[in-house]
């Protein structure tokens, strides 16, 4: 077993906790790792090309994408050099620190929502089809809901057979009315009208979803430009946040659909969803450096309560995990 | 990402690669790490890529480099090959059950576009093989999936079975297929629930469904944008179910979908079809080359082989060659190359296509217009033979007596001889590139 592999081994049997659900055992599992990585890293002498090799395959297979797996190793590379982290006593630690650090840059409170103290909060949901942003939209009201905040969801998918009625169910489920409209009508009207209703319910946060579609579908693209322009129109600073849903089994396309989801909508943050698969959707690392678009939130799963805020320390950690 | 900067860099490996003869090993080499990355970059697993690779570079040293190709395009040309033969044959057939009805079992991620397709495929199997299916609501998990189903079975106006969402989906199959013998449909399609495939108690339902109702097809719907993990739900999926057939989604957006090629390395079942839209009637039979091409990106310089392969004349390009060497290319050379070049397709899209051609001065100024061929042919058609092999002797007079015998402005006499200068240009530029390459270099694009 190569070095890495018992490496992973480690970080395996101690993040499961962490990949799994991060609120809990985050602490416990630092402690761990450290006591256990210890008699580990004592056994070898040197970090030796071999070694970042394998790290550099681990972080391709999680969807990082090759430039910025190049990026990062080289930095990792030099970073140890630096350090002269040889008997690699604190490479484990190391590498995450300095994952974490590469992905907040300045900033360590890109990571929250930026909604205004008083007065409506509106946040639009973009992405491609099936990623899950009703399911996440859902999850989010009952997030919020629990934090005494009233909340509307406006029915923004008027396309996809189902889709408000997804919506509503999920409405039920949070006891949070839904604005809707027939399927087929303009998303842009429904929107206005959920606007509208909100205000004159005094709401906190008015959550809009859209249809899906594919980024490079020119006039969809237009339609979602038109819900926004329509948003700020009857709001100036809103939308607070456009959150952009991506789907963490996807591979090297997420950075296409960040760039032009981003142009046409100014996306302020990712949600990050699928994260309870084997997938690790490492490309929002290439996202955050490319496009400086942060992870805000993370989908573990379709319960209610399965929306976490992201932890980039826990994530770094979960690259590890099988 | 870079995508664009793949381009670049394949082409001026390609660039380096001179030499005829046999493909080397330090060919193959060169050109791997290209494709290695190109494959990469279409989200192919990093292991599929690796034994993909070492295959096809066994096969390809040692290779005869064909005489319209340089080494590196003859090492692509392989990739594809092998490429397309991974692929598979085209398999868009479904199976029919000698007892009707014959049962389809629709399974995958969630998100994934399970319910869409179903209704795709209802609508194919009624269009192209005159079927009557019964759609099956068997996924009463995700909010409104029924309802989804029916306004799907709606729009194609076909019937949904369901038993609303509190009914175990085991039992949710076996009814409906009890339902479809009664009513006399041919097809059985059941939608089921998205899920993971390291959920064990959604894998178990989905082999209790399989084990009720015996389906003869198990399709995996599987989303074209899908990374490195494809192998993992694929493999997954295939071990604990046994699917007989795969249906690419989403194909209509930009991804390269290197998942396709990794699915097919992990479970060697055919890919059956590719959903290329939101509409009912988008769902087309899988094209193992297209897929192929996808993938690999390099569409240009696919392009560019095929045609190469396809039309240059080896003798005449051989003769070609040994006048650009000489410089004693011709407007009579010219003509005969246009009609040759004509063959090939868009001449705009053949001179982007040279390797190197961005960074030759010149040749931006040379715009060859499909339509103006003719004119250029009638042009030089209205030459004397002296002045076709030396066109500087053409004064005023020979050119008002050109233009009026093609019936071409004089102005078009004029740019065709001054384009005519600037590519020879071009070619000494080109010949000396090629000795600045040491070996004795082919020049590989003749009509040039
Ligand atoms: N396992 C898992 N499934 C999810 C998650 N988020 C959404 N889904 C599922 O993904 C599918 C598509 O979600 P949906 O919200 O309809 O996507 P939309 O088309 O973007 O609105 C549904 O089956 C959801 O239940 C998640 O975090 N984990
Ligand atoms: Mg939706």
């Amino acid at each position: 077993m190569g070095f890495l592999d018992k490496f992973k081994e480690k970080f395996t049997s101690q993040t499961e906790a962490v990949t799994g659900k991060f609120k809990d055992g985050l602490l416990k599992t630092r402690q761990n790792l450290t006591e256990k990585v210890n008699d580990l890293v004592a056994r070898y002498r040197k970090v030796d090309e071999e070694f970042f090799e394998e790290l550099e395959e681990i972080f391709i297979q999680a969807d990082i994408g090759f430039d910025t797996v190049i990026e990062l190793v080289d930095e990792l590379k030099m970073e140890a050099k630096r350090k002269k982290i040889q008997q690699s006593e604190l490479l484990k630690e190391m590498i995450v620190e300095k994952l974490v650090e590469i992905y907040y840059g300045e900033d360590e409170n890109i990571s929250t929502l930026n909604l205004p103290d008083t007065g409506l909060a509106v946040i639009l949901f973009v992405g491609v089809n099936g990623v899950g942003k009703t399911t996440t939209i859902g999850k989010m009201a009952y997030k919020l809901k629990s934090e005494g905040k009233r909340v509307l969801l406006a029915a923004g998918d008027t396309f996809r057979a189902g889709a408000i009625e997804q919506l509503e169910v999920w409405g039920d489920r949070t006891g949070v009315e839904v604005i809707k409209h027939q399927e087929g009508s303009d998303p842009a009207a429904v929107i206005y009208d959920a606007i509208q209703a909100a205000k004159s319910r005094k709401v906190d946060v008015l959550l809009c979803d859209t249809a899906g579609r594919l980024q490079n579908k020119v006039n969809l693209m237009k339609e979602l430009e038109k819900v926004k322009r329509v948003i700020q129109r009857e709001i100036p600073e809103a939308p607070h946040e456009v959150l952009l849903v991506l789907d963490a089994t996807t591979g090297q396309n997420a950075m296409v659909q960040a760039k032009q989801f981003k142009e046409a909508t100014g996306v302020t943050g990712i949600v990050l969803t699928k994260l309870d698969g084997t997938a690790k959707g490492g490309i929002v690392i290439a996202i955050k450096k490319e496009l400086n678009i942060p992870v805000k939130f993370v989908g573990l799963g379709e319960k209610i309560d399965d929306l976490q805020p992201f932890d980039a320390e826990a994530y770094v950690y979960g690259l590890f995990a099988e | 990402m870079a995508f664009e900067g793949l381009a670049d860099r394949l082409q001026s490996t390609m660039q380096k690669i001179r030499g005829k003869g046999k493909v080397t090993e330090a060919d193959v080499k060169a050109m791997m790490r290209e494709v290695r990355l190109a494959l990469l970059y279409a989200d192919v697993n990093l292991k599929v890529v690796k034994d993909f690779i070492k295959k096809v570079s066994e096969r390809a040293v040692g290779q005869e480099v064909m005489r319209s190709l340089t080494p590196g395009q003859q090492v692509i040309k392989v990739v594809k090959e092998e490429l397309t033969a991974l692929m598979g044959g085209e398999q868009s057939k479904i199976a029919v059950s000698p007892k009707p009805p014959t049962v389809i079992m629709m399974v995958g991620l969630q998100g994934a576009g399970k319910t869409t397709t179903t209704g795709k495929l209802a609508n194919h199997l009624r269009k192209k093989h005159n079927r009557n299916p019964l759609l099956v609501a068997a996924d009463i998990y995700r909010p409104a999936a029924i309802k989804q189903l029916q306004t799907l079975g709606k729009q194609i106006n076909m019937p949904v079975f369901t038993l609303g969402d509190k009914v175990n989906p085991v039992d949710i199959a076996k009814k409906a297929v009890e339902q479809a013998r009664t009513d006399h449909h041919d097809y059985v399609l059941i939608d089921t629930a998205g899920r993971l495939h390291i959920d064990g108690e959604l894998m178990d339902e989905l082999k209790n469904i399989k084990d009720a109702v015996k389906p003869d097809e198990i399709f995996l719907v599987v989303d074209a944008m899908t990374g490195q993990d494809a192998v993992n739900v694929a493999k997954s999926f295939n071990e604990q179910l046994g699917i007989t057939g795969v249906i690419l989604t989403k194909l209509d957006g930009d991804t390269r979908g290197g998942a396709a090629l990794s699915i097919r390395a992990v479970t060697e079942k055919p890919i059956k079809f590719v959903g290329l839209g939101e509409k009912l009637d988008q769902l087309e039979p899988f094209h193992p080359e297209r897929m192929a091409s996808r993938i690999l990106g390099m569409g240009d310089v696919l392009t560019l082989i095929e045609k190469a392969q396809a039309s240059v004349d080896e003798e005449k390009a051989k003769e070609l060659e040994k006048k650009m060497r000489t410089m004693s290319f011709t407007l009579d050379d010219f003509l005969e190359q246009l009609s040759q070049v004509r063959n090939m397709g868009p001449l705009d899209e053949l001179l982007k296509m040279l390797p190197g051609a961005g960074k030759m001065k010149g040749l931006n100024n040379i715009h060859i217009d499909e339509k103006q061929i003719r004119h250029v042919e009638a042009i030089i058609q209205s030459m004397t033979t002296e002045e076709k092999q030396k066109p500087e002797i053409i004064n005023a007079s020979r050119k008002r007596r050109i233009a009026k015998g093609s019936g071409r402005p004089i102005q078009e006499v004029n740019r065709l001889l001054k384009q005519f200068e600037e590519m020879k240009k071009m070619m000494k530029q080109m010949t000396n590139m090629q000795k600045k390459g040491k070996k004795r270099g082919a020049l590989k694009f003749p009509f040039m």
